[in-house]
């Protein structure tokens, strides 16, 4: 696996680009909408997992970052009329650096209490959501927020919008890929696995570890800003704690530290309910039911289900034993 | 601001308090053999609350029948919890262990919510009569009931794990298992234990709270952050700290609300939950621990 | 037998191929959105059921234009998001010709653009006056405006002597829309707002809030809200012993209500409501009685729950869709459109229709009338 990695990577980005280019003229037209949402939850996921697959920090308040951004690119694009792209470099700007304020004191504390950090400042980010009515339009909502224009170009189709998350959602793939392949990407893994050993080894632990929550966080806020132009309309409940466990779930069912997990996840994750429309009121236990199987056969997510699924069809080739192919034929069938 | 508010602003807050002390116990019993924090805590309460409602409404029974019955039934379903979901995943780090509860919790609410709809249901008070003046304040005579249980239980835990070779048993699963286990204590069972009493002590939490609160599938969301919350501020698996850490963010959110802003109220509790936090990592009563390297 | 299969299958070949007309049977698809999970359920599950009770009716009573209807109900599960895409995918897959929904005013401003742009017209279950003000060409409501209810509790109170008041809303959508129009109304009604409290839509004890209302100089207290909210407000206040009048929203306008209160603590409370609560003492004669009196015997026959005025905003918004349908004879988006703009003088649950290329609203205060809760009842005042 490692001799040919390179090689293969580059096919797998350029077939990831591929796929990117051809869904939404493959996929009937309704499914584009469905497509950008997923899009904004990859970018999400991407980000989140870079925090907790790679560094090993929890987070269960990333909804607070991504809201935040939607909020500010939402409120100075409406409110006070800036040009969008400046409204999403704010918003943006804003995540990242609450981020670097909240980060400091909050990744001191570990394991549940860190959770709880996390936790606690998605609520306060939440109410203030509701709360801030004259800046906000609270519960309610802020309506009117304008469709992503730049360089004197409307992003007006959702055809168009699609290209412009997806796009955006592949640079950040093969930044978060570069960034987990150098010397930082070791430092998080050293971390994740102990941070007195990662210290020992002269690592600074805190720099590097706040250094991921800021890079997550701004991944948070381009999505966040991307959501407010693609909705024209921000409210709280988007970015509740509920929110907040829907990412966690997308970076497990994906698989930690894996970034094609990532993607994997959250596109599952959003276009799994639209195919759950057929069942109804039951699709809530469906989602419950795969968090709990997930867990329990795929540890690994969707990751290490597709690593398991290549290994057993690697290896019926390579046999050529008629008996063993057809079974790993036969466990692709069942593979959704 | 006459003194009379100020009581009631207390004793509303003691009460609330309670409600998230009580499940808060609930998690700390889980955290104390496992090591984790069951996500569908909150749940356990929901179905103590609508269980004792629906076997009320569709099964005719009498309160002093329908509670006892539906705390068992939570029981019952806490030590399925654990075999169907906990038990196979053993040894699997905590942040997949805490994602199964999650789905789990996913899983018991929407079952709820397709047996027993959206509706919000209310369960009649143990005891009858109007509120009781206290000082200037009232109280009502249920919410005698919610801190009278709560401190039952937590007397009755203090001495469970202090005392009782069963509960030791248990302190000891969470500290090592592989010790434990060595020491010849049998780990399965005492994670199946811990569910089980955490799912009565949530069910009993749900019955007594419901005629104050009222009960609805989705209940079980907002105390279980609320009981998560009073669990880290009183410092993870002590019983006492748990109770304590309720009540603090129980009568912060009704002082919150009555002095500051009512609408800032729960962001007022998680500020101090925070700061608190940041000044002292391991919880107001917790004890600074060493990590194994 | 397998000609006969080969001839079948020629038949439905040909009938593809000659579209439409020959498909006089084809159902006429009506879309709807609402939000049937998630903290908006309480609006939409009871107009999903209604929805589907009135497709029913209306099929029972041989359709529309001679085809059967039938609705395509998306749960958007309260979230906008998932509206945006659930709008998307009834107006490309489904190709329905007309949508009602959503149950929310945040998923309703959120799918507008899409059903402009696609040119389906939507009849939205939301109550916000920001639906229809400024007028979108496709966009309509069926709820009457928060401004309507505010009007007639502060001309309620006004009557009664209070000129101070406490409101006390619910911090979710519904709550701080009424908490606007509250404030915004009062010093035009000559009420002064002299305490502003607010309460989380979950929360389970509103104690605090309202010791703090009762050592204000307010004569009575305005509550905005949605069950359970305002039900444990009513507990605690008698809890409290605070005695001035309560006044509550139309969101509770639903005997759920008094049994999640209690009879004893919901006595006296007073709210504006359709006339759909107190259909048994509307006069004989008015134009709702005969309807409003259907609806609440079918809906709870069927369903097993007590009728509520939400599930008639969807109600009103099928029978205005259908409405249109038969009097524009055609089932074509457009035409619907300007059938709908068309409607004059229709009365359904809420009040009477009249819409006008200004007016996509089209209720009168009349939509009103005042309640108040009498042993465990409504009791309509004059």
């Amino acid at each position: 696996m490692s001799s040919n990695r390179g090689k293969g990577s580059a096919a797998g980005l350029a077939a990831f680009a591929a796929i990117i280019a051809a869904a939404p003229f493959l996929l009937p037209d309704y499914y584009q909408s469905v497509l950008i949402v997923a899009g904004l939850f990859a970018i999400l996921s991407m980000g989140l997992n870079l925090l907790m697959g790679y560094a090993g920090q929890i987070s269960l308040g990333h909804a607070a970052f991504y809201g935040l951004s939607a909020y500010a690119s939402g409120i100075l694009t409406t409110t006070f009329h800036w040009p969008v792209p400046a409204g999403i470099a704010a918003g943006v700007v804003l995540s990242g650096v609450t981020a670097a304020l909240i980060g400091i004191p909050t990744l001191k504390l570990k394991g549940h209490y860190l959770a709880m950090g996390t936790l606690g400042f998605g609520v306060i980010v939440y109410i203030v959501f509701n709360e801030a009515v004259g800046l906000t339009a609270g519960p309610s909502g802020l309506t009117g927020i304008p469709r992503l224009s730049a360089f004197g170009k409307t992003f007006s189709t959702d055809r168009e919008y699609y290209f412009v998350v997806w796009g955006t959602a592949f640079v950040l793939f093969v930044l978060a890929r570069n960034l987990v392949r150098s010397r930082m990407g070791r430092a998080l893994r050293a971390i994740h696995t102990s941070e007195s050993a990662a210290s020992v080894l002269g690592i600074d632990v805190a720099r590097y570890k706040a250094f991921v929550f800021v890079l997550s966080a701004v991944y948070a806020g381009i999505a966040g800003a991307l959501y407010a132009h693609f909705v024209t309309f921000v409210s709280p409940g988007s970015f509740s704690f509920h929110a907040s466990i829907q990412i966690v779930t997308m970076v497990v069912l994906g698989g930690m530290a894996s970034l094609w997990g990532a993607v994997a996840g959250a596109v599952f994750l959003t276009v799994l309910p639209e195919w759950l429309r057929a069942i109804e009121d039951y699709d809530i236990l469906v989602y419950g039911a795969i968090l709990v199987l997930t867990m329990r056969f795929l540890p690994g997510g969707l990751a290490e289900g597709a690593e398991r699924a290549r290994g057993t069809l690697v290896s019926a080739f390579r046999r050529k034993s008629p008996a063993s192919a057809a079974a790993a034929s036969g466990a692709e069938g069942r593979k959704p | 601001m006459p003194f009379s508010s100020f009581l009631q602003f207390i004793v509303s807050g003691v009460t609330v308090g309670a409600t998230y002390g009580l499940t808060a116990l609930g998690f700390t019993m889980i955290f104390n053999t496992t090591g984790i924090i069951n996500f569908a805590q909150g749940e356990f309460v929901m179905l103590g609350g609508m269980l004792a409602v629906f076997s009320m409404k569709w099964g005719g029974l009498p309160l002093p029948v329908a509670v006892p019955l539906s705390v068992l039934l939570v029981t019952a379903m806490g030590v399925g919890v654990d075999r169907l979901t906990i038990r196979p995943m053993r040894g699997k780090p905590a942040v997949s262990l805490v994602i199964v509860t999650i789905g789990v919790s996913i899983l018991l609410r929407g079952g709820a919510m397709l047996i027993f709809g959206k509706d919000t249901h209310a369960l009649p008070p143990f005891s009858e009569g109007a509120a009781i003046p206290l000082g200037g304040a009232s109280l009502l005579p249920q919410s005698i009931w919610v801190v009278g249980i709560t401190l039952a239980v937590l007397v009755a835990m203090k001495v469970f794990f202090d005392r009782t070779i069963t509960g030791k048993a248990m302190l000891a699963c969470a500290c090592d298992r592989k010790a434990a286990s060595l020491m010849g204590i049998n780990v399965d069972v005492m994670v199946t234990v811990s569910f089980a009493f955490s799912a009565l002590v949530g069910a009993l939490g749900g019955v007594i709270l419901a005629p104050i609160t009222l009960t609805a599938y989705d209940v079980g969301i907002l105390l279980g952050l609320k009981g998560f919350a009073a669990c880290i501020l009183g410092g993870l698996g002590n019983p006492f700290g748990a109770v304590a850490g309720g009540l603090i963010i129980g009568v912060l959110e009704s002082l919150g609300a009555g002095f500051l802003s009512s609408g800032y109220k729960d962001a007022i509790a998680f500020v101090i939950l925070l700061a608190l936090l940041f000044l002292r990592p391991s919880g107001l009563f917790g004890k600074a621990s060493a990590d194994r390297v | 037998m397998e000609g006969m299969k080969l001839f079948s299958a020629a038949l439905l070949g040909g009938a593809l191929l000659l579209g439409g007309g020959a498909f006089a049977a084809e159902p006429i698809r009506i879309g709807a959105i609402f939000s049937v999970t998630g903290p908006a359920a309480f609006l939409g599950e009871p107009e999903r059921n209604t929805a589907k009770m009135l497709e029913d009716e209306i099929n029972k009573g041989g359709g529309l234009l001679g085809r059967k209807i039938e609705v395509v109900v998306y749960d958007d599960e309260s979230d906008p998001t998932k509206a945006v895409t659930a709008v998307d995918r009834l107006i490309k897959k489904d190709k329905v010709v007309a949508i009602i929904g959503p149950s929310t005013t945040g998923s309703t401003l959120a799918i507008a653009p899409k059903v402009e742009e696609g040119k389906v017209p939507l009849v939205s279950c939301a109550a916000a006056i920001d639906i229809v003000s400024p007028v979108r060409r496709f966009v309509f409501k069926t709820p009457q405006s928060d401004v309507l209810a505010v009007k007639q509790i502060y001309r309620h109170a006004k009557k009664n002597g209070i000129s101070k008041v406490a409101i006390l809303t619910a911090s979710d959508a519904f709550g701080s829309a009424g908490r606007k129009e509250l404030k915004e109304l009062a010093e035009k009604s000559g009420v002064a707002v002299v305490a502003d409290e607010v309460f989380g839509p979950k929360d389970t004890d509103m104690n605090a809030q309202l010791t703090k209302i009762k050592g204000t100089a307010a004569q009575a207290i305005v509550c905005w809200g949605t069950n359970p909210g305002p039900a444990v407000i009513a507990r605690n206040r008698k809890q409290l012993g605070i005695s001035m009048p309560l006044y509550m929203s139309h969101g509770v306008a639903s005997n759920k209500f008094i049994e999640l209160a209690g009879k004893e603590n919901a006595e006296g409370i007073l709210l504006p409501a359709g006339r759909l609560i107190v259909d048994e003492q509307v006069a004989e004669k008015h134009p709702q009685k005969k309807l409003l009196t259907k609806y609440a015997k079918e809906y709870e026959a069927r369903f097993k729950t007590p009728v509520s005025s939400f599930g008639g905003y969807a109600f009103d918004a099928l029978s205005l869709v259908a409405q249109a349908i038969k009097s524009g004879k055609s089932a074509e988006p457009a035409a619907i459109r300007d059938s709908l703009e068309k409607t004059k003088g229709f009365w359904a649950t809420t009040g009477e229709f009249t819409f006008t290329p200004s007016d996509h609203n089209g209720l009168t205060e009349d939509a009103f009338v005042m309640v108040r809760i009498t042993k465990g009842g409504w009791e309509m005042l004059k």
